[in-house]
């Protein structure tokens, strides 16, 4: 069989195609690689060789009788917040030990009907709380690209997995910067659609109005042939847009190989290249740029006003809504349960255990930006900033087809680091907040990487439902 | 010191949805405990809501059958507390942007003019699961978590138990007409918190109220109010102040005790549901719902009144129940005397009702059956016994009272000529009983009519037998 760890997607899906090899045989070779690497990596909480080897059986036999569909045959890795039935589904916290999922995300339901194996669970900060992957409970995950250091999060099992050439793709979640960080961290492509493109039913909230399921993958086509699989309107998802969502793989073709940007005009915000920025990542993000205007692209800078404001409008938002959809992990009908003589002490129970210090921390701050007295000065004001905030980036985009901006103002750290120090964490997503608090979709590239060898993103930012002009500039500005 | 009660009333009813507010599961009655539940509905992991158009529907319809404003906008909010019964730990709810806003509930008038009791708005929310307990455990059904519920909110405008009573049975009234709810109370489809106060007569500042939570029965309102009103008294009589507090009533005890008072109340912490985007309604969409809206009872009542000519107990009775109603007029334009349909409709077919267990409408009984059995007893081409033994067979069986009348020969005698065989036959027989009659004993004539009756087969006309024995016994 070719070489697994550097396929695409679209590649696997041409071998199963021209049957060079078979299903059963690509997700052995991937199990094989994913159990060889948990000790180090651990990108995984939940390997699923059985079942992703039965449905592999499947996915051949259906090939064998002359069927096909979208992604036939395919092995995919989950994050672990996304139900697939039959399979745990954690988030990564002690609080859902024991539960199986009794029913698919509809994001797993679309996979599944499209043919795809689901090898595992990618392991991920606690209910995506966190941007290291170091909050779960089951251990940190390590950086395949950059040795010892964070793979970012909170989806940093799927961006491990896929950057270290174990899963072909992954799909990951975006609640303000947890597809795109980690993409950058680990040297792929991630994509955080427009908020309501893609289902989030099923899909164990973190923050209902920020949160975006994403396709994490090596190309831009890969992430274009996941997204024309899971994304469009849900009648379980009443946030889900009614708009019917275009077909993205190979929206790029047809453009002029020497200039494929001519005629697109890219926004360059100045508050997203201010002092903070790491200098090797600056340098990466300005060459990406160089290299637009000479793929034909104009550049102009614009302003975000109130992107200073976004770091806490972000967690005051978020916060407030996880504080409200983490309460329901109360030991009564799933998961983890420290039985107690009385109620209120069963939850203080299975609560102080289930849950972990970072998930504590955002409970209480969400709970008290929503409590009587503090709603109006927090809660309520985090709002109305919000709303400025999209109306920044509307503007913005009434001048430009796209936003270009680095992804984190620093590349991966090593392991460990500011584990003790959450407002140093919670800086990081200064880039990539904007982008789920207005709602827009924005994807991550890999943009090179720093002389120590790790790997930087480049930032595209679209208006919403800009999918199809994000993923055209994505292709012509992604490494060949 | 004479003291003024003020009472206000948040009621919630439970809507008449097949399905529940947020998922697909039905909204069933007495199930297996947890057969009708899902993902949504237990709160598992993930699991999103969506609205039941149908639950928005059938508020809208409550709110315009009590003269609301219809918000073109409205929003759901999450209502965060812990309790196992609650399957998210949070109730969506409304609580800033509600479904209908004002209106009004019109009373009958009692003593003097007819009272108007202000609604404070109308908002939708969702019904939490049943706790059970059992020795040692306790268990949780969520078969009702996620039924709809419409809270009723009205203003501080009661005045007395009674008039709280008289409200409540008019809300109902307005909730079974417009087809929103059963308003079933054996099932809890109407529950009620009352929150009530004193003030010293003439004092326009409202007293400090005390709310009593969760009553489903009329009389334990009516009770718990009536105990409230003694207690509050007597502690302002004695100067004490009313403290702020949630009670419960104990119906056993026949008294109210604490809950929590105002110091430990819970912060709710509301704020706007993100899984739910605003409830927009169109004005056409509004309208269109409206098409379908009933008569309010209380100008039923009225017209009805006026209409057939009948006294306003009785239109009161029977516009209380819209399918009783719509038979009695139904049956009044049929035979063409309303005071007789009246007459008929609240003694026979009640009685009828009663005695069979099924309200009119599931009976085999139609208007046009009674209407025309009555159109028979007005001409007299029946007696009123004969009609009233058809009636049980017509609830039963159904058909066409002419047709029975003429196939069984069960016409009234008219013929003086053949009721005075009987008359004389009755007169010979019963020698004691004339003599009674003679000696004074008017009573004695009820039984000699019976006699002829018997001996005609119930077919005599009662009148004209009793004209004759008159004469003869004179």
């Amino acid at each position: 069989m070719d070489d697994i760890r550097h396929m695409t997607l679209a590649q696997a899906l041409a071998g199963l195609r021209a049957k060079r090899f078979s299903s059963v045989e690509l997700t052995q070779a991937l199990l094989g690689a994913m159990e060889a690497s948990q000790r180090d990596i651990h990108a995984f909480v939940t390997i699923d060789a059985e079942g992703a080897l039965a449905q592999a059986a499947e996915a051949d036999r259906r090939r064998a009788a002359g069927e096909e569909a979208p992604l036939l045959g395919a092995p995919i890795a989950m994050k672990d917040n996304m139900n697939v039935a039959g399979q745990p589904c954690t988030a990564s916290s002690r609080i859902l030990e024991g539960y199986v999922a009794p029913y698919d995300a509809t994001v797993s339901a679309r996979l599944r009907a499209a043919g795809a194996v689901f090898l595992g669970r990618t392991n991920m900060d606690e209910f995506a709380l966190g941007s290291t992957t170091q909050t779960s409970a089951f251990g940190p995950t390590e950086n395949p690209v950059a040795r010892g250091c964070i793979p970012g999060g909170s989806s940093g099992g799927s961006a491990a997995a896929v950057g270290g050439g174990l899963a072909l793709a992954a799909l990951g979640t975006d609640t303000g910067g947890s597809i795109r960080q980690p993409a950058s961290h680990c040297g792929i492509v991630g994509l955080k659609p427009t908020y309501g493109r893609v289902s989030r039913y099923g899909v164990v909230a973190c923050a209902s109005s920020l949160d975006q399921v994403g396709p994490m993958t090596k190309t831009v086509e890969d992430a274009a042939l996941l997204m024309d699989v899971i994304a469009g309107h849900d009648p379980l998802d009443a946030t889900t847009l009614a708009a019917p969502a275009p077909r993205l793989a190979g929206c790029w073709e047809g453009m002029d190989p020497a200039r494929p940007l001519a005629g697109m005009t890219l926004g360059l915000p100045k508050e997203y290249f201010g002092d903070g920025l790491d200098p090797e990542v600056r340098a990466l993000t300005e060459a990406a740029a160089k290299r637009a205007e000479a793929l034909g692209a104009a550049l102009r800078e614009v302003s975000l006003p109130h992107a200073g404001f976004g770091i806490p409008t972000y967690y005051i938002c978020m916060t407030a809504e996880v504080s409200a959809n983490l309460a329901r992990f109360d030991g009564v009908r799933y998961g983890l349960r420290v039985p107690r003589e009385e109620v209120l002490g069963q939850y203080l129970a299975t609560r102080a255990q289930g849950f972990g210090a970072e998930t504590k921390r955002r409970i209480l701050l969400g709970t008290f930006v929503l409590s009587s007295g503090y709603y109006d000065a927090y809660y309520n004001r985090a709002q109305k900033v919000r709303t400025l905030i999209r109306r920044d980036f509307e503007a913005a985009f009434a001048g430009c087809d796209l936003l270009l901006a680095p992804v984190t103002p620093e590349p991966a750290w090593p392991l460990g680091v500011y584990q003790d120090d959450p407002i140093r964490n919670y800086l990081s997503d200064v880039l990539t907040v904007g982008a789920n608090l207005a709602g827009c979709c924005a994807i991550a590239i890999p943009a090179g990487a720093t002389a120590a060898g790790k790997p930087v993103g480049l930032q595209l930012l679209g208006p919403a439902l800009g999918e199809a002009t994000l993923l055209r500039a994505a292709h012509a500005l992604e490494p060949r | 010191m004479e003291y003024e009660v003020v009472i206000g009333l948040e009621t919630h009813v439970q809507l008449k949805t097949r399905t529940k507010m947020f998922c697909g599961c039905a909204t069933a009655f007495g199930a297996t405990p947890n057969s009708h539940v899902c993902p949504v509905c237990l709160g598992y992991p993930g699991a999103l809501p969506t609205i039941n158009g149908e639950a928005i529907r059938l508020t809208v319809m409550a709110g315009l059958m009590l003269g609301c404003r219809i918000a073109p906008l409205s929003r759901f909010d999450r209502k965060n507390y812990f309790y196992p019964d609650s399957a998210k730990d949070y109730q969506i709810t409304q609580n800033g942007a509600p479904l209908c806003l004002g209106g009004a509930v019109r009373l009958p008038a009692r003593e003097g003019e007819a009272r108007v009791i202000r609604i404070n708005h109308i908002h939708l929310e969702e019904d939490v699961g049943k706790l059970t307990h059992r020795a040692g455990c306790s268990g949780v059904d969520f078969n009702r978590a996620g039924t709809p519920l419409m809270e009723i909110v009205s203003e501080p405008d009661l005045r007395s138990p009674d008039e709280a009573i008289a409200y409540l049975t008019a809300l109902r009234e307005c909730m079974i007409y417009a087809g929103v709810s059963d308003c079933n109370l054996e099932e809890g489809n109407m529950r009620s918190d009352v929150n009530i106060s004193l003030r010293p007569k003439g004092q326009e500042a409202y007293g400090v109220k005390v709310e009593i939570k969760n009553m489903n029965t009329f009389s334990g309102i009516h009770a718990a109010l009536g105990y409230e009103i003694a207690r509050q008294k007597a502690a302002l009589d004695a100067g004490q102040a009313i403290v702020q507090e949630t009670r419960r009533w104990d119906p056993d005890a026949g008294e109210t005790f604490s809950m929590r008072t105002k110091e430990n109340a819970e912060d709710y912490r509301y704020f706007p549901e993100p899984d739910l985007p605003p409830v927009l309604l169109a004005q056409a969409q509004i309208d269109a719902w409206a098409k379908d809206l009933p008569e309010a009872p209380a100008a039923r009542r009225e017209r009805m009144a006026r209409d057939y000519g009948i006294p306003d107990y009785d239109a009161g009775v029977l516009a209380a129940d819209r399918a009783l109603a719509d038979f009695f007029e139904a049956t009044a334009q049929r035979c063409g005397n309303g005071k007789l349909a009246s007459n008929w409709v609240m003694a026979e077919v009640l009685a009828l009702t009663a005695k069979e267990g099924r309200p009119v409408q599931d009976s085999a009984l139609t208007p046009q059956a009674l209407g025309d059995l009555l159109r028979l007893l007005e001409a007299g081409t029946i007696n009123g016994p004969t009609a009233k033994a058809l009636l049980p067979e017509l609830f039963a069986e159904g058909g066409d009272p002419k047709a029975i009348v003429e196939r069984r020969g069960l016409a009234q005698v008219s013929d003086a000529a053949a009721i005075e065989a009987f008359v004389d036959a009755a007169l010979a027989d019963n020698p004691k009983v004339v003599a009674d009659y003679k000696a004074g004993k008017q009573a004695a004539l009820g039984f000699l009519v019976g006699q002829v009756m018997k001996r005609s087969k119930g077919k005599a006309s009662p009148q004209l037998a009793q004209r004759l024995l008159r004469e003869k016994l004179a």
